[in-house]
């Protein structure tokens, strides 16, 4: 491995010497536990450990909630009462599955947004960046498909809408939808509720692949750091005055922040644990009664607001359609938007022209990104809005400036902007953070 | 940068949780008071069992409960009936038991371990789930805080939509399907009684359900108010028992749990100040 010039492991006693040569696991676990972290690290490096620990929390509840469990379109209702009511500490096991998925997402949007403030996505770390990417997408596409289980009303419906989206690509849409749903007339029924258990069951897994590659990548380049300057690498000394121990210094501050939102997680999951669902789930699913008003959950809202917000009155949709010749109708143009708000963000390595990493020594990157923070939660609300005005419109110009954002406003500030003085190097800036007499925060830098 | 995005994240679950909730013209839920709201609020053993009563004696001619199991009416934190009183209780009900005339399958009275039986006479909706299928408060423009102060509000819309009834508007015509109620959003709507702009001139909309309760449907033995009211309150407070029986236990595991946490949370506070504060003054002296 490349990396920061660091000690490696040294077995000591004759068993640790005869396991090192035919199966050096312990010297993984130590090189992985002692690499070398930029001491300068702030409070937004902490939410890979909470969406490790959510990993953990969701297939461990879940492995406990299948055991109980019926996937059948007459039962799966009824057995998630089952669970709530006659399995012992089974109500608390769900709610804590529920409301772990919303905790997930919640890390992985800070996690994402730090990644763009930082400029963590920038070269070396491209590859970390779209393997986060692709294990974002697979946490959707879990996420979707374990809402679909307790068989509710929303979930019925919803999943009746997200899957009428395949629907929507030219030529093959039609036999698509019929191929998910397993159903002749590509309706939601007993065969999707089975195969969507089946990949609910598999995907956390394949996540919990992709994590480890993930860390693999981001210890090859070492971890990015709020000043975005590279540990220094020319010798193991000087790397030294750049990094402390992953152990301890970083595993325990991680903790620390991870029960402090425990406590938190569990003060919902405790008091108010339907506060992010919705109470049509509650009604047991039926073909025949569609609620009068169907929402993801509050994770998928800014992307639905995107799907929703590209009408056929759209001038860009009706250029699209003009010039396919029909191929793409407005429907299809929204799917495409939808994807496409993602694509452009897992792009953001090549459409980031800045040779400066670092958001904060970027004066107006950091007014465009405080605008997309503030996009992204305007989406959400919007998402959640019925479809009609004004919700509409304004859901245009969100979108709008979602992809502007990506396409435009990275590569035009890149060239254009004038970036402010950084510190040449990680020691210097944790000296001006804490040389400071009276620095007595217990908050390392920022 | 953390400040700035925990705020966003807190505004937008705030924005976004219950804004779902939002559709529907519905008219004004009371915030009716229950022991079960609040951190420390549980529920009201008494208000159960004569909530069970009004159930019972009114509710259960043309509403199931089907999640529900005979037992739990003894069930701690329920409304916790002796367990002999339990059999003899269930004993008022008659299910269809497939294993009886040697599988033919045939009635038999309710046991301890039965659930209540479905009933779909009414084609009424089944009461089990109904205190967490419903959701009293929404907005302001679906903004969700509403329900952050109120919670969710199933019970009160349950004991609103019971008050809600009152003598139709003149516009409606005498033969319309159902009851008027002020509060429910679902039912049918008069086209005489909308204005130009095709919106609802009054509140609620035309209930399938006759008005259920007018006070003194049923006699307490303890002597306990029999108003509308009061029986309204007493059995949205046992519906709510019947979709949230774990009430109690989870309000008694989230505290346990935000005790244990925050201890480790301290803990490892000082243990991480512990740990830093050697690098963070080698800095200084350095400085």
């Amino acid at each position: 491995m490349g990396g920061i010039p660091h000690d490696h492991y040294e077995p000591k006693s004759n068993f640790t010497k005869g396991m090192e040569k035919r199966l050096p696991v312990i010297g993984l676990l130590y090189d992985t536990l002692m690499i070398p972290t930029p001491k300068n690290l702030n409070w937004m490096w902490i939410w890979g450990i909470v969406l490790t620990f959510c990993l953990a929390l969701q297939i461990i509840t879940g492995i406990v909630l299948v055991m109980h469990y019926v996937p059948h379109e007459d039962m799966a209702f009824a057995s998630v009462e089952h669970i709530m009511r006659n399995v012992n500490g089974g109500h608390m096991i769900r709610y804590f599955h529920m409301n772990g998925a919303s905790l997930f997402f919640i890390a992985v949007y800070l996690h994402i947004f730090r990644g763009l403030y930082y400029g963590s996505y920038k070269a070396p770390r491209e590859i970390t960046w779209i393997i986060g990417m692709l294990i974002y997408l697979l946490m959707m596409g879990t996420a979707f498909m374990g809402y679909v289980l307790p068989w509710g009303q929303m979930s019925f419906h919803g999943t009746a809408v997200i899957t009428g989206l395949f629907g929507a690509i030219p030529f093959i849409g039609e036999s698509l939808q019929i191929w998910l749903l397993g159903t002749p007339n590509g309706a939601v029924g007993n065969p999707a509720l089975n195969r969507f258990f089946s990949l609910h069951y598999l995907l956390p897994f394949v996540i919990a692949g992709l994590v480890i590659v993930h860390i693999w990548a981001f210890h090859t380049t070492g971890n990015n750091n709020p000043t975005g300057v590279e540990v220094r690498r020319t010798s193991k000394a000087e790397a030294e005055k750049d990094t402390l121990p992953f152990w301890p210094y970083f595993v325990i501050k991680d903790l620390f922040a991870l029960a402090l939102i425990l406590v938190v997680f569990m003060a919902v999951v405790g008091f108010m644990p339907n506060y992010l669902g919705h109470p049509d789930n509650y009604v047991e699913a039926n073909p025949l009664a569609t609620p009068s008003h169907i929402v993801p959950e509050w994770y998928f809202l800014p992307f639905y607001a995107i799907l929703r917000a590209f009408t056929a009155d759209v001038w860009v949709v009706q250029i699209a359609n003009f010039l396919t010749a029909g191929i793409i109708d407005a429907k299809f143009f929204g799917v495409l938007a939808m994807f496409g708000a993602i694509a452009v963000m897992a792009l953001a390595p090549w459409l980031d022209t800045s040779s400066v990493r670092s958001g904060r020594y970027r004066p107006q990157f950091k007014i465009a990104f405080w605008l997309l923070v503030a996009d992204f939660i305007f989406l959400m609300w919007l998402g959640a809005m019925p479809a009609e005005e004004p919700y509409a419109s304004l859901s245009l110009v969100g979108s709008t400036y979602w992809f502007a954002y990506f396409l435009v406003i990275l590569p035009v500030l890149g060239i254009t902007e004038k970036p402010t003085a950084e510190p040449t190097t990680i020691e210097e800036d944790f000296k001006a953070h804490y040389g400071k007499s009276s620095g007595s925060s217990a908050t390392p830098a920022e | 940068m953390f400040k700035k995005l925990s705020t966003g994240v807190a505004v937008a679950l705030a924005l976004t949780a219950g804004s779902a909730h939002a559709a529907g013209a519905g008219g004004k839920v009371t915030d009716y008071d229950f022991s079960f709201e609040g951190l420390f609020g549980s529920y009201d053993q008494m208000q159960l069992q004569r909530g069970l009563q009004v159930y019972t004696e009114v509710c259960s001619a043309c509403h199931g409960l089907r999640y529900v199991s005979f037992r739990n009416l003894a069930d701690e934190g329920g409304p916790e009936l002796p367990a002999d009183q339990v059999r003899a209780y269930a004993k008022n009900y008659e299910i269809w038991d497939p294993t009886l005339l040697d599988g033919e399958g045939d009635f038999r009275e309710a046991a301890w371990a039965d659930q209540f039986p479905v009933v779909t006479s009414a084609a009424a909706p089944d009461l089990s789930l109904m205190a967490k299928a419903r959701a009293g408060f929404h907005g302001p423009y679906g903004l969700g805080i509403n329900q952050f102060v109120q919670g969710m509000g199933g019970a009160e819309y349950i004991a609103s939509l019971l008050m809600g009834y009152e003598d139709p508007p003149s516009c409606a015509p005498d033969d319309f399907d159902g009851s008027y109620n002020t509060v429910f959003a679902a039912g049918g709507y008069p086209a005489e009684c909308l204005d130009e702009n095709g919106e609802h001139k009054y509140p609620g909309s035309w209930i399938g359900m006759s008005q259920p309760l007018w006070g003194d449907d049923v006699e307490y033995e303890d002597g306990s108010d029999a108003s509308q009211e009061a029986l309204s309150k007493d059995v949205a407070a046992f519906l709510m028992w019947t979709a949230e029986p774990k009430l109690n236990d989870r309000k008694r595991a989230g505290f346990v749990g935000i005790a244990i946490l925050g201890l480790l949370a301290i803990l490892l506070f000082f243990t991480n100040k512990a740990l830093w504060a050697p690098v963070k003054r080698r800095v200084k002296e350095q400085a």
